[in-house]
């Protein structure tokens, strides 16, 4: 039995997709469904966007009716959970970073964050890695396989 | 006779000193990437891609190929001497692997997984040889109708096999049909769930959920999930590595049972490698005249599992080569790099490139002499891999994750995007939706649609055409019965139930 978090979830995702179906639904009826010359581009879309919308009613019908979950079973890794999201709130928030500092600076600073911040790791080997990683990073990619990387307005 | 041609032509190709070199540079990073528990071969191959725009699209196919299953090889060492698999495939190898290396045999354990990738990948590519060419004939015969219901089989079988929960399989699998479904409208130039973003008019680069699905999201759990391990001591010298006659002895039906049984199952659309890996440890553990040893460390237990994953990529291949249908994520990646490259991945790819056809086959003979030469020796330096420390790793990842997204257009949208994306894959992970559908129903949204509104344009708009052919019919049947056999099975449970009260 799945613990009641889970369930919770289930029904949260049941519902989203269902709104999702709906609004792929109500967007394809826009657009022409069947032409002289065959299917147009809002066939594809209403088949699948209506079967999406009656199997997530069928996941959150399913997770309504069915019996209240058993006490116990594993606990969720709450910590866990918060320290990955907060990995990724710092990732998401480089990329506009980027935009300003470039990429060398931002992901210096990510690298800094995953270290000392998420690893626990003391400041002086975050600082290292900080430097080290980008420095290799503008090694490899830029000098080496002459990839780009994110330009700040600093102009690197 | 015309597949031992082809393949000689191939040798000729992969034995090029540029194509050679690719092959052990992709064997090598697979490797690695194999003993890197958190790290998979999709999510490398994915992030790679970008990297491989401006080489010869023959030597890139061989590395990502190499790639691919090398790391199968390399996920047996973190299992046998960290008791933590390394690669997906990897989960049984710890059952009897780490049993073995805790009694002191863990020489013994990773040359018996050495030697069982070996024959069993060899026997799969043999496999592959003699059958991708009359496969591929017989594909020659299809029309739009037959590619339709050999896509919806695809799917039917991915939906099947991908997880748990068929529900939310076929779910993730129509949010994947609607993420392909973004951009711009080929056969009309109708925009479609742009929801007013210019970026999105040229629709989502598979690039950036590959990598969000994969990479981000591998980083996300790993770091939810931080386990500490203790690395087993590393035997060193090559005579440790060699297990003793009897325990070869104990092997011989597991190498057979592992190529058979990895091969068939690999060429399954959707069946993970782990999948292979638990049927051949189950045929094992059930024809052993030792059932008790199993869990124990009995090495029949390590060669089997060991052989089905390497197997299972040969397999895996064959939809790939010959109809253009991948098999899992990362069949979907090298598909996607095939594409890239200008390529028609699918019945034609034999005939209009042989070289890269022949060349990739050959090239996987080559790469698994270079695989059990490089495992065998070097496994004491590749261990050492284990000591990089995780901060620097994934920090490595997220950072290379970026330039892949970034490089595919330059445009800091498809990073932004790539964070959206690792974040769903997270969130579809702990709540149990299977990524495999999501990433496939991408990958065959459009190809899907096209066979299906060519289909009906065909036959103006009746939709019979679709089950009038007899060869789409049967794939049809099939597909259906593949959807309902959850369904049959229940009622047949029930019935039995009914039957003996």
């Amino acid at each position: 039995m799945p613990p009641a978090r889970l369930r919770d979830g289930e029904l949260l995702s049941g519902a989203a997709l269902a709104g999702l179906g709906v609004y792929i639904v109500s967007e394809a009826s826009q657009w022409s469904f069947l032409g002289p010359t065959g299917p147009g581009p809002g066939f594809f879309p209403v088949c699948y966007g209506v079967a999406m919308v009656v199997l997530s009613l069928v996941l959150v019908g399913r997770r309504l009716f069915a019996s209240r979950p058993a006490r116990g079973g594993e606990a969720p890794n709450r910590h866990g959970v918060a320290v990955a999201l907060l990995t990724w709130l710092a990732f998401a928030l480089t990329i506009p970073l980027m935009k300003y500092l470039g990429f060398l600076v931002a992901f210096g600073l990510l690298t800094f964050f995953v270290v000392v911040v998420v690893f626990r790791r003391s400041i002086a080997a975050g600082v290292a890695a900080a430097v080290l990683c980008p420095a290799a990073f503008q090694l490899v990619f830029p000098v080496l396989l002459q990839v780009r990387l994110p330009v700040g307005r600093f102009g690197f | 006779m015309e597949a031992v041609r082809g393949l000689l032509h191939g040798f000729g190709v992969a034995l090029e000193p540029v194509n050679l070199m690719w092959c052990v540079i992709g064997c090598f990073l697979g490797t690695i990437i194999g003993i890197l528990p958190g790290l998979g071969p999709a999510a490398t191959i994915a992030m790679l891609l970008p990297l491989t725009f401006r080489m010869d699209p023959t030597g890139g196919i061989i590395m990502l190929a190499g790639i691919y299953y090398g790391a199968k090889y390399g996920g047996s060492t973190t299992s046998i001497l960290l008791n933590m698999p390394g690669e997906a495939s990897s989960v049984v190898t710890c059952i009897d692997g780490y049993q073995m290396a805790r009694k002191g045999r863990a020489g013994a354990a990773l040359g018996i997984a050495a030697i069982a990738s070996f024959v069993a990948g060899t026997i799969g590519i043999v496999i592959l040889t003699f059958l991708a060419p009359p496969l591929a004939e017989l594909a020659l015969s299809f029309s739009s109708p037959e590619f339709f219901a050999l896509m919806v089989l695809g799917l039917a079988l991915v939906v099947l096999l991908a997880g748990d929960s068929m529900l939310k399989a076929v779910l993730a699998l129509l949010l994947g049909l609607w993420l392909a479904s973004i951009g711009t409208d080929l056969f009309t130039a109708q925009t479609r769930f742009t929801m007013g973003q210019s970026d999105l008019l040229g629709g989502i680069e598979f690039m950036v959920i590959a990598v969000g699905v994969y990479a981000i999201t591998e980083v996300m759990l790993s770091i939810e999930n931080r386990e500490e391990a203790r690395l087993l001591p590393v035997p060193r010298g090559l005579r440790n590595y060699l297990p003793s006659w009897e325990e070869l002895k104990a092997c011989r039906f597991a190498f057979l049972n592992g190529s058979l049984t990895g091969f068939f199952i690999g060429t399954l659309p959707g069946a993970a490698s782990s999948v292979s890996s638990f049927v051949s440890y189950g045929i094992e553990k059930a024809v052993s005249k030792r059932p008790e040893l199993f869990g124990h460390g009995a090495p029949e237990g390590l060669a089997a599992p060991e052989g089905a994953n390497n197997a299972d990529s040969s397999g895996a291949m064959l939809p790939l080569l010959s109809f253009g249908i991948p098999a899992g994520g990362s069949t979907a990646m090298l598909l996607s790099a095939l594409i890239l490259w200008g390529y028609r991945p699918g019945p034609l790819l034999i005939q209009e490139s042989p070289d890269l056809f022949w060349g990739l086959v050959a090239s996987m003979y080559i790469g698994n002499v270079v695989l059990l030469l490089m495992n065998l020796p070097l496994v004491p330096l590749f261990a050492q891999i284990l000591r990089i420390p995780t901060h620097i790793l994934f920090s490595i990842v997220l950072g290379v994750s970026i330039v892949g997204a970034y490089s595919v257009s330059g445009n800091l949208f498809d990073v932004l995007m790539l964070a959206a994306f690792g974040l769903l894959g997270y969130v579809m992970a702990k709540l149990s939706y299977p990524t495999a559908p999501l990433v496939l129903g991408f990958v065959l949204g459009d190809p899907l649609e096209r066979a299906v509104r060519q289909s009906l344009t065909m036959s103006q708009g009746d939709p019979s055409i679709l089950v009038a052919r007899p060869i789409a019919a049967v794939i049809l049947l099939v597909a259906a019965v593949v959807l309902c056999s959850p369904l049959i099975r229940r009622l047949v449970g029930a019935g039995r139930r009914t039957a003996a009260t």
